[in-house]
């Protein structure tokens, strides 16, 4: 009994090594970066807010055996038009984000399309290509803003173009009207949340036990732990500072809790257990009568769409556009915060999407002051962090490309 | 006609449109009175500028590992080498030759270790390769922040830590071999020096190829499972292709700075891969293939159009940034094009 426990610990320690190194640097930064917890917490909160649809729209393409898709900035790039739109014709508040997010919708699914179209005559180099269609959209991109809009389509809204000329659209937008509409909808201290939560999981319960019969033990223990942790942050006086800063935009979490149950409900689908048998062998699902390109399309698309979704999600919360840079990470950032979360190339899960993400914005929050704090300069946390990002996307790629090359060696 | 349309045929479609509008961009800057003495002067130095890095995706290609994305590794290590240059109080063309010697070891050493991984992942050498240089480089924005160089040429006078992000060759070597024996034709300036080395070494590299060791390398590329058949270590040859090719890039990058002027670090050498792949696909190289003539004519239609549509840019649209646009366009655009060209002849 007591050894079987031991093997399972070790193997748990084995899969999730990732994470759990990622962990560990974090813990590390978290120490030396000598900011208060609360205040880091309520930084990667909102991080985690802005960039969670991003990370999630990855895992269609992941799953369908595309890799991991740094083409999503297209996705970005059709809801910047979504919010130039709206910031010509002043559209603001809530209203404003719904509106983006209709106009973006097209755009992303045509531009989805197109880039399905590369990844489908590249077969095998998707993740290669996906990057290079990421850098061509982005030329293509910076000619119509720069040159078409005024140049050819007459814009009239001098306060978004470049003063003078009225020619191309200017480096930053101001998104005042549109700043927060999301996430100040609802927004509650942690602890309140953790209420909101147990709540959740009460309803859960009981839901599962009408339809079951039977108590479901993990909606029983979030609903513990969640009403545990409320009532702790109201009495200790410890946790203060955590119910005095941390927010929480209760909306914008609901979203990528919705996006996450999305996500689980699909792949239980036909066309997501398709797309699973698409992504683990391409040649039998062709022949089990698997239209594979239609599949591998629809995966791109929504995963552009959902990335575009993300940029607006993303950009109402930084409350200003920058117009020529917004878009130009996100593929990368997202890649590396699944693969931080314990993902491979070819596997993985929404945890590990949730994980991933939580686990890079705190390295990324903290390696600046912990750089300053360790090595007496700042600059070379912040250095530091991009590293990580490429060290962690490139390590993720030359395992799966080694994994691949041995399998061919030996069959 | 038959012999006309085959000619075309042999262009490629790709090649075709980019000449056609260079043709349309050199139309366009004749009717705009621009000076063609200088744009031709432009062209001519940028070639000489640039052809080391499209010559260095010459081994990388025949010796089976694809476009070499990871060239910026070797850029870094040529850049290393300048550095030290630099540090040493170098002048002229004695510099220049001493800092690609210093450079050499550097980029041998990565070249060998790079060839090991890219042995590793055969199949996916260029995606790998590109991220690998990706964490390379901003692995490096700490070392340059970190690396002991004393030089006050080189560091910030005052505040700021570590070594400037441009670092000027103006009292060392700026120009040294481009303004070497230069002259002026009709108001064309031929940058004599790096020419002449430019095509020392396209020769050299032709040479090589028709070598013993060239010819192994070049089956150990097209067919390395009848190359392993007939004895050929294909690992080997691999690992010493990524070698020599990380050595045009360090040498590359010296010839570039001291055309340019200027060393950039930090941020700068992230992307320099794409112009040198989009220049030899461009010339009518593939993933598989590769020729001197593709790297030369490649060189010349890649730096002739961002040189002759900066001036029509600027005319057309006047706050600038067009070129680079463009650049971004046809380079990327060119890269996508190979890629799904490479899938079709499978």
């Amino acid at each position: 009994m007591m050894k079987e426990n031991k093997i399972d610990i070790k193997k748990i320690i084995i899969a999730n090594i990732v994470p759990i190194v990622f962990l560990g640097i974090s813990a590390v930064g978290v120490a030396y970066s000598g900011v208060n917890g609360a205040i880091i917490m309520s930084d990667v909160i909102s991080r985690f807010a802005r960039n969670g649809f991003f990370v999630l729209s990855l895992l269609f393409p992941v799953l369908a055996g595309m890799g991991l898709n740094f083409g999503i900035v297209v996705g970005a790039m059709a809801a910047q038009i979504g919010i130039l739109i709206i910031s010509i014709f002043d559209i603001t508040g809530i209203a404003g984000i719904l509106v983006a997010m209709a106009i973006t919708l097209p755009f992303a699914i045509l531009f989805g399309w197109l880039s399905a179209l590369v990844s489908n005559s590249t077969k095998g180099q998707e993740m290669l290509s996906s990057m290079f269609v990421g850098y061509f959209a982005h030329g293509i991109y910076r000619f119509v803003f720069l040159f078409m809009l005024g140049g050819i389509i007459k814009i009239d809204a001098p306060e978004i173009m470049i003063p003078g000329t009225n020619v191309g659209v200017r480096n930053t937008i101001d998104l005042t009207g549109v700043k927060y509409s999301l996430d100040n909808l609802l927004k509650v201290d942690m602890f309140t949340f953790c209420f909101m939560l147990a709540g959740v999981a009460a309803v859960c319960a009981v839901y599962i036990y009408i339809k079951r019969k039977t108590v479901s033990k993990a909606a029983v223990a979030a609903l513990v732990v969640c009403a545990a942790l409320g009532v702790a942050g109201n009495i200790l006086p410890a946790l203060v500072m955590y119910k005095r800063v941390v927010k929480i935009p209760v909306v914008t979490y609901a979203l990528i809790g919705l996006l996450c149950l999305f996500i689980n409900f699909f792949f239980k689908t036909k066309l997501g257990q398709d797309m699973r048998a698409v992504g683990q062998n391409m040649e039998i699902a062709e022949v089990s009568g698997i239209n594979v390109n239609k599949t591998r399309t629809i995966a791109q698309v929504l995963s552009v769409v959902l990335a575009g979704w993300g940029q607006i999600i993303f950009l109402q919360n930084l409350g200003n556009l920058s117009t020529y840079s917004a878009h130009q990470n996100v593929g990368m950032f997202a890649s590396a915060a699944l693969l931080i979360g314990g993902a491979s190339v070819k596997k993985a899960t929404v945890a590990q999407a949730l994980l991933g993400t939580f686990l890079f914005h705190l390295l990324f929050n903290v390696s600046p002051m912990a750089g300053k704090n360790i090595f007496g300069s700042a600059v070379i946390g912040e250095y530091f962090r991009v590293f990580i990002a490429y060290g962690i996307i490139a390590l993720a790629i030359a395992l799966h490309a080694w994994k691949q090359a041995m399998g061919k060696k030996n069959s | 006609m038959e012999k006309v349309k085959e000619k075309i045929s042999e262009l490629g479609t790709s090649r075709l449109i980019v000449i056609l509008f260079l043709i349309v961009l050199l139309i366009i800057a004749t009717l705009q009175g621009q000076n063609m003495a200088t744009v031709s002067s432009d062209i001519i130095n940028r070639f000489g500028m640039n052809l080391f890095f499209s010559l260095a995706m010459v081994p990388a290609i025949i010796s089976g590992t694809g476009l070499n994305f990871g060239i910026t590794i070797g850029i870094l290590a040529g850049i290393l080498g300048g550095l030290i240059s630099i540090e040493m109080g170098l002048t002229g063309l004695f510099g220049v030759f001493a800092a690609c010697l210093m450079a050499v070891p550097f980029a041998l050493v990565v070249g060998f270790f790079y060839g090991k991984l890219l042995n590793a992942v055969k199949g996916n050498e260029m995606v790998v390769g590109t991220y690998v240089g990706y964490s390379i480089v901003s692995l490096m924005c700490i070392g340059w922040l970190i690396l002991p160089f004393k030089s006050e040429n080189m560091i910030w006078s005052i505040g700021g830590e570590g070594l400037r992000t441009t670092i000027t060759l103006d009292g060392y070597y700026d120009r040294a071999l481009s303004d070497l024996a230069s002259f002026e034709v009709l108001g064309v300036t031929i940058t004599t020096g790096i020419l002449v080395v430019c095509a020392i070494a396209c020769f050299l590299m032709f040479v090589f190829t028709k070598t013993r060791l060239g010819i192994s390398m070049k089956s150990a590329g097209s067919n390395p499972i009848y190359a392993q058949a007939v004895g050929i270590n294909v690992d080997r040859m691999r690992i010493i292709g990524t070698m020599i090719s990380m050595v045009l890039g360090a040498v590359g990058i010296i010839m570039y700075a001291q055309a340019y002027g200027f060393y950039q670090l930090y941020n700068a050498p992230l992307t320099m891969s794409t112009a040198p792949v989009a220049a030899v696909l461009l010339g009518g190289a593939s993933t598989k293939k590769i020729k001197i003539g593709h790297v030369i004519l490649g060189t010349f239609l890649f730096q002739a159009i961002i040189t002759v549509s900066v001036p029509v840019a600027a005319i057309l649209a006047p706050d600038g940034g067009l070129s680079d646009v463009v650049r971004t366009i046809v380079s990327n655009g060119i890269i996508l094009y190979a890629l799904a060209q490479a899938r079709g002849n499978k």
